[in-house]
């Protein structure tokens, strides 16, 4: 398949695919960090992951059409906005859904997996209902617009770079609050032993909703980066949400670092395949490698050493 | 079990030790049950502040149901719980502790993923307080010496060791232990023993200690209850306290 490129054609190839990419690998990333802690935090399995997600970017797309229409003048920034608002949308919703749903069924895992699947149809009918069927776009600002050509034969959109900024921003805040804070040590505490740490004085409740929110207003904020690589659609979320649980699983379930080595991993091996092979042979590798590496692996990539 | 009958059938004496004093813990006609099975029938217990209360019995009598039950592990059936005069028995486990409740459980359950110093700061949570009482650290010194190991890489009497800083950095009224000597070495039970007393007369709390081994119980209690199929069954001081009696109700 290489045959028919020179190598410096090649290399090009492999840089600016390697680049797609990383954009995919950031959407991946915001993505399975919020499924990693929902899940790795509460065993929920939130199938209505990449509902929350396309709450952003419809969030995002509201607020581009907003500064256009009324405020012009700060359209350049509307961004940063958008990525807030995002944020608060989806983690707010979250919230609701933790305290109306999710809390009921923590005894019953196996529940919350079709509940959350139903949530996902309740949602995606209506972003239909509200926003219409067709998919819709977002307007860029001029400055995130263009390429930065690095050779003749490479060049790298601004856009991607902006959307992998935000990436490392967000993930070392959600590792910073995970590992730094009080909060964090009070979520990994109820990670570990729910009943032990409401004996300590941690308000398990609080923290459970608290952490749900979180975890999809990450998923907001993915949405809010992903309208500058597709276009939003009522069902666009459905597409991420398997690709995210490959991720989490391949990661080790409760491992930060172990999400984003695997995020990087799947998202380069499909965006690189995808380039010399159609994108459904490129998907077909890259699950048999995934499912032939956790068969070899079944606690995923990073796994803590300690006694339990 | 033909004993059992014979000691239910002839209430216990209950000593006068609380006197005036109002108790610190007041537990009255405590039912637990897991689902439809009582547990726990009517207990009645009273620890006056800075008393040390051994409770004892043999496996599965329901030492460990009363702790959780006094915690909110396990939901109360009826019956109060009072902590310095204020109910508890209505409260989340969280509000339990910050109204001076802390447990320390069987089989220790630190956080074995997170640091020794993590460790201690989750029991700072009600308290607010953001750094770990330097005492606590004088208290266990080999605390400070592995502050940065994870908990699940220590030692079984290290752990120990961590899961009663963890609790007193709730700076707790009435402290919970149950069955602290599992599985820990004789000379370490002596030296807790030791660190029990001495962290009472340091900050005059009350504690509360299940117990198997009767030397340890004698060694650091007060006044040692028996449990038996969910009531108490005998109740002595430690000083007028009939040992062989007590070791009847011990041995299987």
């Amino acid at each position: 398949m290489f045959g028919d490129y020179s190598l410096t054609d090649l290399s090009s190839i492999f840089v600016m695919q390697g680049f797609a990419g990383l954009i995919l690998f950031s959407v991946y990333t915001l993505m399975a960090l919020g499924l990693a802690i929902i899940f790795g935090q509460m065993g929920v399995i939130n199938m209505a992951h990449g509902e929350f997600m396309i709450l952003g970017a419809y969030m995002t797309y509201l607020c581009s059409t907003f500064f256009q229409n009324h405020l012009p003048a700060l359209f350049s920034i509307y961004f940063f906005v958008a990525m807030a608002l995002a944020f608060v949308a989806s983690g707010a919703l979250g919230m609701l859904v933790e305290w109306a749903l999710i809390r009921h069924l923590y005894k019953r895992p196996l529940d919350t997996l079709l509940a959350t699947w139903g949530l996902s149809l309740i949602l995606q009918q209506s972003f239909r209902t509200i926003f219409g069927p067709r998919e819709v776009g977002v307007e860029l600002p001029s400055w995130l617009i263009g390429s930065v050509q690095v050779t003749d034969t490479i060049e790298i959109p601004i856009n991607g770079m902006f959307v992998m900024a935000v990436t490392a921003l967000i993930t070392a805040g959600v590792a910073v609050l995970m590992y730094r804070s009080r909060f964090g040590a009070q979520v990994r505490a109820v990670v570990q032993n729910r009943a032990m740490a409401g004996a300590v004085g941690i308000d398990t409740e609080k923290v459970d909703r608290l952490t749900f929110g979180l975890g999809c207003g990450i998923a907001g904020i993915a949405g809010s980066a992903f309208t500058m690589v597709g276009s939003t659609g009522p069902t666009s979320g459905q597409l991420y949400i398997v690709d995210t649980f490959l991720i989490v699983v391949f990661g080790g379930a409760a491992s930060l670092l172990g999400t984003i080595a695997s995020a990087f991993s799947i998202s380069q091996t499909q965006s690189t395949l995808e380039f010399f092979l159609s994108g459904s042979t490129a998907k077909v590798i890259t699950l048999l490698a995934v499912v032939g590496i956790l068969m070899l692996r079944p606690q995923g990539l990073f796994t803590l050493k300690v006694r339990r | 079990m033909l004993q059992t009958s014979a000691t239910a059938a002839a209430p216990p004496v209950i000593p006068s030790v609380i006197g005036a004093v109002a108790p610190m813990l007041a537990i009255r006609d405590l039912h637990s049950a897991y689902g439809q099975s009582e547990v726990l029938h009517g207990l009645d217990i009273a620890v006056a502040p800075g008393e040390i209360v051994a409770v004892m019995g043999r496996n599965g009598m329901g030492k460990t149901t009363l702790m959780k039950t006094l915690m909110g592990i396990v939901p109360i059936k009826s019956g109060s719980i009072n902590v310095d005069g204020e109910e508890v028995s209505t409260l989340k486990s969280h509000s339990r502790v910050a109204k001076g409740l802390a447990y320390v459980p069987q089989g220790r359950m630190i956080f074995s993923s997170m640091t020794v110093q993590e460790n201690i700061e989750t029991g700072l949570t009600v308290t607010n307080e953001r750094k770990v009482p330097q005492e606590l650290y004088t208290m266990f010194p080999v605390l400070l010496e592995m502050k940065g190991r994870r908990g699940g890489n220590l030692s079984g009497g290290q752990q120990q060791q961590l899961a009663i800083a963890r609790a007193l950095a709730s700076r707790p009224k009435v402290l919970l232990l149950d069955e602290p000597t599992e599985g820990i070495q004789p000379s370490i039970i002596r030296e807790m023993g030791r660190t029990l007393k001495k962290i009472r007369d340091a900050r005059g709390l009350s504690i509360v200690v299940s117990e198997q081994v009767l030397s340890f119980a004698l060694d650091v209690a007060d006044r040692v209850l028996v449990i038996e199929n969910g009531n108490i069954v005998h109740e002595s001081l430690r000083a007028d306290i009939d040992e062989a009696q007590v070791a009847r109700f011990l041995s299987v």
